[in-house]
């Protein structure tokens, strides 16, 4: 038989703002245990939750630019569960009335097509703890600092039909909040994670099979092996003869596996009610403005734009628009340079192989956009050749100075002296007698091999343009 | 001195008749003297009470002092005070010293008020008769076989015993109005939303509101003022300025009109008390104002209402309550799951868990809509009830409570009928109306309160209502016997 699988998403997006969602407290990472937590949030018994603005911002700026409805009032509820790394015995979050609705968004398929996915809704709400199960000797740890930390769940309609699809939206919601300056994205440290709904029907059938639930998946890759590794699992379970249950379903990356962690009857009921300590939140036009005044450029503005003022390809500015630091690196260069199309090959050409390498990101290259700006220059100017140019962008990265340094100490200026050139040509000449009496007879092909013991000879520095000007004259005299 | 109002008090620190160093220790002594027979407090300060008494003293020399400065005061044991233990009367915090102080405590620290100690109250403000306290139950000092009303009835009763010139209570559906009926001393609550709820832990919080008890609406509105405010630390307070309350005091009731509920002397009413509210309404005719029969068809949905939406609401505030950060946990839990259990179980009294449970089953999937949607639809039909009743009155008159104090013991054993005391009471709560009750003439002598209902935000005229009536009784300037005069 064929099978046909249904994927949505719930992304988890920590907003990233100074102070977390309902209290004062820094939301940096990485600092002591419970040193970020004030009575807030340690919910000590009389303490009140005041929305951070900030937040409710970030939300709608998220909403406008998937084009969602932004409906004028949301509500605050509490889900309640008990957990020890959940101070208050419920988590405040959005049920019925989320702040921002029905939305969508374009990814790019692998044939280059676009399908378009829906958004059902965004909501906010707190992030838990951390529970500490290592170094305590048979008790829990928890660690408050993440506690109260502002979260955008944004939920996907079940659009993606495989697992790349859904790695292509993931990447697209990754690219789209860093873009916004609403999420670092960074998802080592959990800003930026996912929860994956899956399930297979029989291709053609209208109903939807029995979904699983895949929990906290962290990485792309994991997203991608996750679905693939779950739809085989329901595949045979039901080919078996089995039943999909209605179950979370953990993802271990070491093993390869997705395992149950608790089926629908082991589900909590969280009794979701409005927050009586929050006033439903107004979306006044006033506040829509001046959302809409700090919305920046979105990606598919900014791929458009470098198309029609840099005269990229469709490809090249899609490439360089899939992550705002690349596209503001790029931007830098270019500008700096006015070599759109050189800058765009180095980008996505040397810079994006030495990152790819070494596995940084672009705000962590080795290699500025001033840096690479200078060598631009020095290649545009003809002071080095694009062969030349490669080797002093590896020294750059090495840390060794910038291009006009490194040109200098390296003596790698490029010889554009014609008087220069002509003296190598007529020692080459001189060395290669037969070869030239060849040439001579009616051996063109035989021109090649001279470029290139004049090339050798000048170490690389010769303008090959200029060489082989002044080489045809010679031969050809 | 004990005695003196909060003015009388005043003028007689500045005057340099006695200091608040001693104003403070006698107020001390006789809780020291009485307390025993009343067990209105939880907790005594002495230390602290000197110490601030001392500083008020140094303000009132300076010139610096405020009409408050100085006048010791006694807070309901809900209201978070850094560095003293805060129990809420419950085993749960009888450990708990809180680490910050509620914003009401801030105010009256700031305006100079010496703080005696915390009082008794129902665990978890949840009674109406101050007998569910882990502490053991607060008797009435009218006669201490009855119960002084709950849940704030240590402030009630110790402000009743004149063991402090006033304290403050808090009210979810009467906690503050039923005591002070039934110990014959003024207590108003505000609108919801005119005292700040940070570090008043929370019962029901679309229905808590803090407020003052007092031996009369002219005290009533000095604290009142100073208490009352927008506070940036809770999102439902209102940010409208605060009156100044003394100053509307005198004004004359002439042509006050007065809606009188029919549905507030129906069956159940005790025929003293009725007695009592009808010749007081009578006084106020005297006064000049106008009785306009009303009708409020909704009141006797306020029982229903009130019981399904203030246990979801504190299923849910009492849930921090788990035994990990803070609180009682219990001894040697074998998982998790475990310390939850015997940790609450062992914390929480009966009534408490009695809310938690029907709270959360009015919560729970399936019966959300059933119970607390429903008790939503009803709590905003009572509150239209309110609001079409003030297009034709003033203000709304009746009973506080449908009967005097009760014996201890009485109802504690039938939690329904109970709740069905808080009849008059809850509908204010569930509209956010400020209501304060007024002592009128005693039946069988014990105190009976009056209940004068204000539309939103019309605390002025609520007290000058009061006042008026203050001015021309004396209920409210007796004093229960076997205190020292």
């Amino acid at each position: 038989m064929e099978w046909e699988t249904v994927i949505g998403l719930e992304i988890h997006a920590q907003l990233s703002t100074k102070s977390k969602l309902f209290s004062g407290s820094s939301t940096a990472y990485g600092a002591e245990p419970n040193t970020q937590a004030n009575v807030v949030d340690l919910a000590m018994p009389g303490v009140l939750p005041v929305l951070n603005i900030d937040a409710v911002r970030k939300a709608v700026m998220f909403g406008m630019a998937i084009e969602a409805d932004v409906p004028d009032v949301s509500v605050f509820a509490r889900k309640n569960y008990f957990y020890p790394d959940l101070p208050q015995g419920y988590q405040i979050s959005q049920f019925d009335k989320p702040i921002v609705g029905l939305g969508h968004l374009d990814i790019e398929l692998e044939n280059g097509e676009t399908k378009r996915i829906g958004v059902t809704r965004a909501h906010l709400e707190q992030d838990a703890g951390k529970s500490l199960h290592k170094d305590f000797a048979g008790q829990t740890g928890v660690d408050l600092n993440r506690s109260g930390t502002p979260l955008l769940e944004i939920v996907s309609e079940p659009d993606m039909s495989n697992a790349k699809e859904a790695v292509a939206y993931m990447k697209k919601i990754h690219s789209l909040v860093q873009f916004l300056g609403i999420c670092d994205g960074n998802m080592q440290e959990g800003s930026f994670r996912c929860d994956a709904n899956v399930s297979v029907r029989p291709k053609g059938q209208a109903e939807f099979g029995t979904r699983a639930e895949l929990k906290n998946i962290n990485s792309f890759k994991f997203v991608e092996r996750a679905i693939n590794i779950e739809v085989e699992r329901q595949i045979d379970v039901i080919e078996a003869g089995g039943e999909v249950v209605q179950e979370t379903r953990l993802f271990d990356p070491d093993k390869d596996e997705t395992r149950s962690m608790r089926s629908k009857e082991e589900a909590n009921d969280y009794r979701y009610f409005p927050d009586p300590d929050l006033l439903p939140v107004a979306i006044t036009q006033e506040l829509r403005d001046s959302v809409r005044a700090e919305l920046p450029e979105l990606p598919e503005q900014k791929k458009q734009r470098f198309i029609n003022q840099f005269e990229l390809s469709a490809f090249d500015a899609g490439v360089l628009t899939s992550n705002r630091a690349l596209s503001d690196y790029f931007e830098a260069v270019a500008e700096a340079t006015g070599e759109a199309k050189l800058s765009a090959n180095w980008v996505n050409g040397e810079l994006a192989s030495h990152l790819n390498k070494a596995e940084l990101d672009v705000t962590e290259s080795k290699v500025s956009a001033e840096q690479l700006t200078g060598l631009i220059k020095r290649i545009a100017d003809n002071t080095i050749s694009g062969k030349i140019a490669k080797d002093v962008f590896e020294a750059i990265w090495n840390g060794e100075g910038d291009a006009d340094e490194i040109i200098e100490a390296k003596g790698l200026k490029q010889i554009t002296d014609s008087g220069a050139i002509e003296s190598i040509i007529d020692e080459i000449i001189a060395a290669n007698p037969g070869q030239y009496e060849q040439y001579r007879s009616g051996k063109d092909k035989l021109f090649g091999f001279f470029v290139g013991q004049v090339m050798k000879a000048s170490k690389g520095k010769a303008n090959p343009a200029e060489v082989n000007r002044l080489l045809k004259a010679k031969l050809d005299a | 001195m004990h005695n003196k109002s909060l003015t009388e008090l005043a003028a007689g620190l500045r005057a340099g008749e006695f200091t608040s160093v001693e104003l403070t220790q006698h107020f001390l002594d006789r809780i020291e003297k009485y307390d025993e027979s009343l067990n209105s407090f939880i907790t005594v300060t002495p230390e602290i009470a000197l110490a601030q008494a001392a500083e008020a003293d140094a303000q009132i020399a300076a010139g610096t002092a405020g009409p408050l400065t100085g006048i010791p005061m006694a807070l309901k044991d809900i209201f978070c005070t850094d560095g003293v233990k805060t129990s809420c009367a419950s085993k749960m915090l009888d450990n708990f010293i809180s680490p910050y102080n509620a914003t009401v405590v801030e105010k009256l620290k700031a305006a100079g008020m010496p703080m005696l100690g915390k009082t008794n109250m129902d665990e978890f403000a949840m009674g109406s008769s101050n007998e569910s306290s882990y502490y053991g139950a607060v008797k009435n000092p009218w006669d201490t076989e009855r119960v002084p009303g709950g849940s704030s009835g240590g402030s009630a009763a110790a402000v009743a015993a004149r063991l402090v010139p006033m304290a403050t209570g808090t009210d979810t559906g009467g906690s503050i109005r039923q005591p002070a009926s039934l110990t014959g001393i003024t207590g108003i609550k505000p609108t919801y939303g005119r005292v700040s709820r940070f570090g008043m832990i929370a019962y029901a919080s679309s229905l808590d509101q803090g407020g003052v008890f007092a031996r009369d609406a002219a005290d009533c509105a000095l604290v009142l003022g100073a208490m009352a405010g927008f506070d940036e630390k809770d999102s439902t307070s209102s940010e409208r300025e605060v009156e100044d309350y003394a100053a509307g005091l005198d004004q004359s009731l002439q042509g006050l009109r007065i809606g009188v509920p029919a549905e507030y002397f129906g069956e159940g009413l005790d025929e003293g008390v009725a007695a009592s509210i009808k010749s007081a309404l009578d006084k106020y005719k005297e006064l000049g104002a106008e009785i306009v029969e009303i009708e409020l068809p909704n009141t006797g949905l306020a029982i229903p209402s009130y019981y399904v939406i203030a246990p979801a609401e504190c299923s849910a505030n009492l849930s921090r309550l788990d035994g990990v950060r803070y609180g009682h946990r219990c001894e040697d839990p074998v998982d998790l799951e475990d310390m939850y259990k015997r940790s609450r179980a062992e914390g929480f009294g009966s009534e408490v868990k009695r809310r938690i449970m029907v709270g959360t089953y009015a919560l729970s999937a399936g019966y959300y809509d059933a119970y607390y949607l429903k008790a939503q639809k009803v709590r905003r039909k009572i509150k239209d009830d309110f609001v079409q009743a003030f297009e034709n009155v003033d203000v709304i008159m009746g009973p506080v409570s449908p009967t005097t104090a009760f014996k201890l013991g009485e109802k504690s054993d039938d939690p329904v009928s109970m709740y069905l005391s808080d009849i008059y009471t809850l509908a204010v709560n569930l509209a956010g109306l400020p209501a304060i009750s007024v002592p009128v003439e005693p039946a069988e002598g014990l105190p009976v309160g009056l209940q004068i209902i204000g539309n939103y935000f019309d605390e002025s005229r609520l007290l000058n209502v009061a006042h008026q009536f203050q001015q021309a009784t004396d209920w409210h300037k007796q004093s229960p016997e076997g205190f020292g005069g």
